[in-house]
């Protein structure tokens, strides 16, 4: 009688577990006696781009304990705290921009492919551009994507305007692939009254409600549970979109990677986490930071579906993430993709990484394995590029980049009336009184009060 | 000084003993303990109060959501919850792994997203786990986003001191919280703040720290038909006069209300009408009616039971200085809690919290009815 209820109640927990997407055969166990439960489960695989897993649970001594039941063995074996080999890396196109034989991916059209491409070559330049004007002085602070423009505009194009986005901060390509122009980011480093910040935040702390793209805020991970949250929201309204969230390997570290990724396997909510794997978090290197294989591995710790992939192959990108979203919504359940990268330029402006790293080791990622110019040969040998749209695009975005930053830099600053609005969402007394007593300050000393600065 | 000479008696007795000792006049104070509480004779606990503005609310909005360590299946560690799984079901009542960091960043997150997620930390002790998420992801966003971004998100649970649960459990957070601009910080004492207050933190689109009191769960009130409607609600930012007085101004929150009540009544009997102010919201402080007290009773005490440094009393007794020095007769006084991590034995913790006699024995010496403490030295 015991041994039948227990065959029942385990095998409901393993089919809950499965999800609808597992084929599902259960034996009910023998009354009494022989604990035995013969099951089959197969996990099949979406998009061609995960192994299938099986397991067959036979005729072996087993027992119950909470959460159900497990064999028994006589002999002591740790598990090792490496498996003999690293994950696998899924990637389409190799170091020269073909694809590879045999490698399934997700088509992309002509226009698509040279959208994408453009995006790259457009964030690109714009890192650099913004980079020299800090240098120059003109704005206070930058940090740039080099080498992982692939990882931004790829990901970005496989997702849909409905997904709500979670950046760290090293994500400006996927505001720019949804339409954010190259004014609107000047603006926002420039902190001028045209800035949908309202002059609040540090440059590259982008945001937009009108393109799904929460406001960056620097603490580190933070913004992995409030993607978990977001999904669950997304789940109540019974939405066909997944919340998406960007971090650095030296981000899976925090508390926060942990609680989010554990809570989103138990609540089942559709979101995909995104780590970039660039090997570097300031100067800490990955061999520093963490022991496991990567992220790869604690994602499935969690027991969360998971991938390695190439995060300098475009295509690798765009195909992962375009499955990992079919899933996550399907079947309201969470994905994380690990994309191995190496970040080409220094943390930030306040960074200069020649002092932790070797120069050639940086130059190497820069050119040999550069992720536009790899997806770029892919591209022109399709026959859909030349060098004089390469030439013609770079000059184009060059200038319009140019004007947009002299724009930005003579525009006027946000008026004082900024400085105590949306603390709450109605002005408290006490704010009143302060803008009040200010206001009365600067009557009175209007010659010390800044020109630059409107009321 | 003058403000007090000025002041005629127009009802109740004077003791003459009392003429001899000080130049002022003090009236007897009037019993008006019972004064805003309906004479229907209902009664409500505090714990019966909050879950029934938290099923109200629920019930008025699908949006509102509950997440918690035992919110749900255990029917809430203190039983606040009681009854809300089994009403609202799993999606509404969330019993979450232990992880302040982890539950709290998701019901930011949540929050971001339009959902109206009301947050349990087991104590707010608990809640340093979680406190980056208050203040960089929730108290400050809507800031930071420049209104694009708001967070309508409640932080409730018990606050400060319970009874024999030493230094991890009993820590007072209302001066952390109510340091922080974008925050909104509410503490109840009564029944009725209990559900009002709760009710308008629920509405209200920005994050709130809604600090409640465990030994007050317990505790009974007198409660009018107003109180038990649906719509009630009580606004933020204005303190309550819960006993009028006219010789002193004792203002305090939470489970230091009743004490300073108690200790009003035992001062009455000495003559001295002390005025309570149930400040009900630490953030926005209602500077306007504890001046306005103080202006009428030129003296004041502050009571709270946290740590004494950087606490409640010292912005009141700021703000009282800054705005209402001249009408001053004798310098502020703060009770607080003593300056040590509070400790576990019954007779050491009992020193380390105010009781009814500090008050007193303050009062006292700011209607220079006793020695100062210092000068005692």
């Amino acid at each position: 009688m015991a041994g039948r209820l227990a065959g029942s109640r385990a095998a409901r927990e393993l089919a809950r577990r499965m999800g609808f997407m597992g084929s599902f055969r259960a034996g009910l166990s023998n009354v009494g006696g022989g604990p035995s439960l013969p099951v089959e489960i197969c996990r099949r695989d979406a998009g061609g781009v995960s192994p299938c897993i099986s397991s067959r649970v036979t005729a072996r001594p087993g027992g119950e304990f909470p959460r159900g039941k497990v064999a028994f063995v006589a002999e002591m074996e740790f598990l090792a705290e490496l498996l003999k080999e690293r994950i696998n890396c899924y990637r389409v196109l190799d170091d020269d921009g073909r694809t590879i034989s045999g490698s399934s991916f997700k088509e992309v059209s002509k226009e698509m492919a040279l959208e994408m491409y453009s995006g790259m070559v457009t964030l690109q330049t714009m890192d650099t551009i913004f980079y020299e004007a800090q240098r120059q002085g003109r704005i206070s602070f930058y940090l740039t994507t080099i080498g992982e423009e692939a990882i931004n505009i790829a990901s970005a194009a496989a997702l849909t305007m409905d997904d709500v986005v979670f950046p760290q901060y090293r994500e400006p390509g996927i505001l720019l692939w949804r339409g954010f122009t190259l004014q609107e980011f000047a603006n926002q480093c420039f902190g001028n009254k045209y800035d949908y910040g309202k002059g609040r935040q540090m440059p590259i702390h982008y945001g937009s409600n009108k393109l799904n793209y929460f406001t960056v805020s620097s603490p580190i991970a933070t913004q992995i549970p409030h993607a978990v949250g977001a999904a669950y929201s997304l789940k109540m309204e019974g939405k066909q979109a997944c919340a998406v969230t960007y971090f650095g390997d030296g981000g899976t570290s925090e508390g926060d990677f942990h609680a989010a990724l554990n809570f989103a396997a138990v609540m089942e909510v559709p979101v995909i986490f995104f780590c970039r794997n660039n090997g570097w978090a300031i100067s800490t290197p990955t061999s520093e930071q963490f022991r496991s294989d990567g992220a790869v591995v604690r994602g499935q710790a969690y027991g969360i579906r998971s991938i390695r992939i190439d995060g300098n192959d475009a295509l690798a990108v765009y195909s992962a993430v375009h499955a990992a979203r079919e899933m996550a919504i399907s079947e309201s359940r969470p994905i994380l993709i690990e994309a191995l990268t190496y970040r080409v330029g220094h943390h930030s402006t306040s960074d200069d990484s020649t002092k932790y790293r070797p120069v050639h080791e940086i130059e190497h990622w820069r050119t040999a394995r550069d992720p536009i110019s790899r997806y770029r040969k892919w591209v022109q040998r399709n026959g859909w590029w030349s060098d004089e749209n390469e030439t013609e695009l770079r000059k184009n975005v060059k200038k319009e980049l140019m004007n947009a930053i002299q724009i930005s830099e003579r525009a006027e600053k946000p008026p004082l009336s900024e400085l105590f609005t949306d603390v709450y969402d109605v002005p408290t007394s006490n704010l009143r009184e302060q803008e009040a007593l200010l206001r009365q300050t600067i009557q009175r000393h209007r010659e010390d009060y800044p020109p630059d600065v409107p009321l | 000084m003058l403000g007090l000479m000025r002041r005629v008696s127009i009802s109740g007795s004077i003791p003459t003993s009392m003429l001899q000792q000080s130049l002022q006049r003090i009236l007897p104070g009037l019993a008006i303990l019972e004064r805003g509480y309906s004479t229907l004779g209902k009664e409500m606990t505090v714990r019966e109060a909050l879950n029934s503005a938290l099923d109200e609310e629920m019930s008025a909005d699908p949006k509102v959501f509950l997440m918690g360590e035992e919110v749900g299946e255990y029917q809430g560690a203190y039983k606040i919850t009681k009854g809300l799984l089994e009403k609202y079901g799993p999606e509404r009542v969330l019993d979450t792994p232990i992880t302040e960091a982890g539950f709290t960043g998701i019901g930011v997150g949540a929050a971001y997203y339009g959902l109206r997620p009301v947050v349990e930390f087991m104590t707010f002790n608990f809640s340093m786990q979680a406190i980056d998420h208050i203040i960089n992801s929730a108290a400050k966003m809507n800031y930071m986003s420049a209104g694009n971004i708001s967070v309508p998100i409640v932080f409730r649970g018990p606050n400060g001191a319970a009874a024999g649960v030493s230094s991890q459990h009993s820590q007072c957070y209302g001066a952390w919280y109510a340091h922080v601009p974008g925050l909104k910080v509410l503490s109840p004492y009564s029944s009725e703040d209990a559900r009002g207050l709760l009710k308008a933190a629920i509405r209200d689109p920005d994050p709130v720290v809604f600090l409640e009191n465990e030994i007050l769960y317990g505790q009974s009130f007198p409660i009018s038909d107003e109180v038990l409607d649906s719509s009630f609600c009580l606004p933020i930012g204005k303190a309550k006069i819960e006993r009028e007085g006219k010789d002193v101004t004792i203002t305090a929150f939470s489970k230091m209300v009743g004490y300073a009540l108690q200790a009003a009544e035992v001062l009455s009997k000495e003559g001295i009408s002390a005025e309570v102010i149930n400040l009900r919201s630490l953030r926005p402080l209602d500077r306007a009616a504890i001046n306005a007290s103080v202006r009428k009773t030129t003296r004041l005490v502050t009571v709270e039971e946290g740590f004494p440094q950087h606490g409640i009393g010292a912005e009141i007794c700021a703000s009282v200085v800054e705005e209402s020095f001249e009408y001053l007769d004798a310098p502020v006084e703060r009770i607080a809690g003593a300056d040590v991590p509070m400790p576990y034995a019954a007779n050491l913790e009992r020193l380390a919290v105010p009781q009814v006699d500090n008050i007193v024995n303050a009062v006292k010496r700011a209607c220079f009815r006793s020695v100062p403490v210092a000068a005692a030295a």
